[in-house]
């Protein structure tokens, strides 16, 4: 069973109903003790940074994401914004990530873009696979991804990056640490493509 | 390689798709469902559904169907039609959809526009702007299906919308609408030098072959109607989406 955690900043529905093309039960939460029982747990999320994270905080689920992640380790999947929240912090605004994978969240460089490019970096991507991953099982560099979004990942440390994406120039698309994946881009609406990383993740085990 | 969105454009009438010709004489094409699965199978890019008697009703959206389409849609999905206030658009986006596309309602509440992408970020909000040339040759906006003039000249509607925050223009030639002339590659040049929003444009895609000039001149992504639902000039419906390999070949590569 996925937890999606519901903290009124995301697209859950349609996470909600991709799950269900694929057969994977799934429910939704907002809730601190369901949280506590849970056994895996997407964190969706659109929107602003500290929108985002002040949901997360006034929810009180900051603890036991915490406990369930880093003392627990079940697996847990942030999407597009919910990505970004793993990091320490963004350029998009004040308040601090969860932390929980050694990033920044910046926002696109214009300076290093052809002026054709448009931010947000709303459009169809190719991903290319950093490293091996169970996530990422049966996809390869001419998967295509769903990407809306004017900040993107910035890890210190190399080995955290799982897949990168190329718009201007290379950024870091999706992270892998332990039992914490994160993707920018929105597999609930990549068609085959996030059918089989959503699949990935239902099947995996720490 | 940059990719280009390639849009399918829907129309809905009582539930039923419809296709005009310069949004007149809605033919019945089929079950919007049924049209969806299918852009399933064809990866489509993104899907546009737009409701074109909502707002001639004065109806709300029509959340059952809405509902439907977005449990099966495994692309992005903008929904247009009826949309008046905030408490809508947030129930839309509940049901799953990812954008909302505004028209009717912008030339007399701009700052729906301003609310919403406020809230919901502006990534999400589409202004729709459907554009018919006078006798004199001058293009003047229009609403409610392309009934009602706008009382705004173009270039100042225009600028309007983008100062109210919306993320994207969706420019529809009503003079192309279903015609297969090609894109106004004029119009879409005047509208790109005029707002720095990115623009889809749409009305009178032939072919894969028309979507190069359209991006040339300034188009960010391309919508289509006519191409997507039927098949030849002689209009036998199908459901059809060119592969991946026309797209890269013939649009992305010559980017």
């Amino acid at each position: 069973m996925i937890t999606i955690i519901n903290y009124n900043a995301g697209n859950i529905k349609s996470i909600q109903n991709m799950l269900k093309r694929i057969g994977a039960k799934s429910c939704i939460s907002a809730d601190a003790k369901e949280i506590e029982q849970a056994e895996k747990l997407i964190l969706p999320g659109v929107g602003h940074f500290d929108y985002g994270m002040k949901n997360l905080q006034e929810s009180n689920l900051i603890e036991v994401l915490n406990k369930k992640v880093l003392d627990d380790k079940i697996p847990l999947l942030g999407i597009c914004l919910g990505a970004q929240l793993l990091g320490n912090r963004s350029e998009e605004g004040v308040l601090s990530g969860l932390g929980w994978i050694d990033m920044e969240v910046v926002k696109f460089d214009k300076a290093k873009m052809p002026e054709n490019l448009k931010i947000p970096h709303m459009s169809w991507n190719e991903i290319k696979i950093k490293k091996q991953s169970k996530l990422l099982e049966g996809l390869n560099d001419e998967s295509r991804f769903y990407f809306v979004h004017s900040y993107h990942l910035k890890c210190k440390n190399e080995d955290d990056v799982l897949a990168t994406t190329n718009y201007g120039y290379e950024f870091t698309s999706a992270v892998e640490k332990e039992n914490i994946f994160g993707v920018q881009f929105h597999p609930e609406k990549s068609h085959k493509y996030g059918m089989r990383l959503l699949e990935n993740f239902n099947r995996f085990k720490v | 390689m940059r990719r280009i969105r390639i849009i399918p454009v829907l129309t809905l009438q009582n539930e039923k798709l419809v296709k005009t010709i310069r949004f007149k004489n809605p033919t019945y094409i089929g079950d919007p469902i049924n049209a969806v699965k299918i852009f399933n199978e064809k990866e489509v890019d993104e899907i546009v559904i737009l409701d074109i008697t909502a707002s001639k009703e004065k109806r709300e959206p029509n959340y059952v169907k809405i509902e439907e389409i977005a449990s099966e849609a495994f692309m992005p999905f903008a929904y247009g039609g009826g949309i008046t206030n905030i408490y809508q658009i947030e129930k839309l986006f509940k049901l799953g959809i990812e954008k909302v596309v505004l028209n009717s309602i912008l030339e007399t509440n701009m700052s729906l526009v301003k609310e919403a992408a406020k809230i919901f970020g502006s990534q999400s909000v589409v202004a729709s702007v459907d554009i018919k040339k006078n006798i004199f040759g001058k293009e003047q906006a229009y609403k409610i299906s392309g009934t009602t003039k706008i009382n705004l000249p173009l270039i100042e509607y225009i600028q309007q919308l983008e100062n109210a925050g919306v993320g994207e223009l969706f420019i529809n030639s009503i003079d192309r609408d279903g015609t297969y002339q090609g894109y106004d590659l004029a119009l879409i040049k005047q509208i790109y030098s005029l707002v720095n929003l990115p623009i889809v444009a749409c009305g009178g895609a032939a072919s894969v072959d028309s979507f190069l000039p359209a991006i040339q001149n300034g188009a960010s992504a391309i919508a289509a109607g006519s191409m997507f639902v039927y098949t030849g000039s002689t209009r036998g419906i199908l459901i059809n989406y060119p592969k991946q390999e026309e797209l890269v070949l013939k649009v992305y590569l010559q980017l």
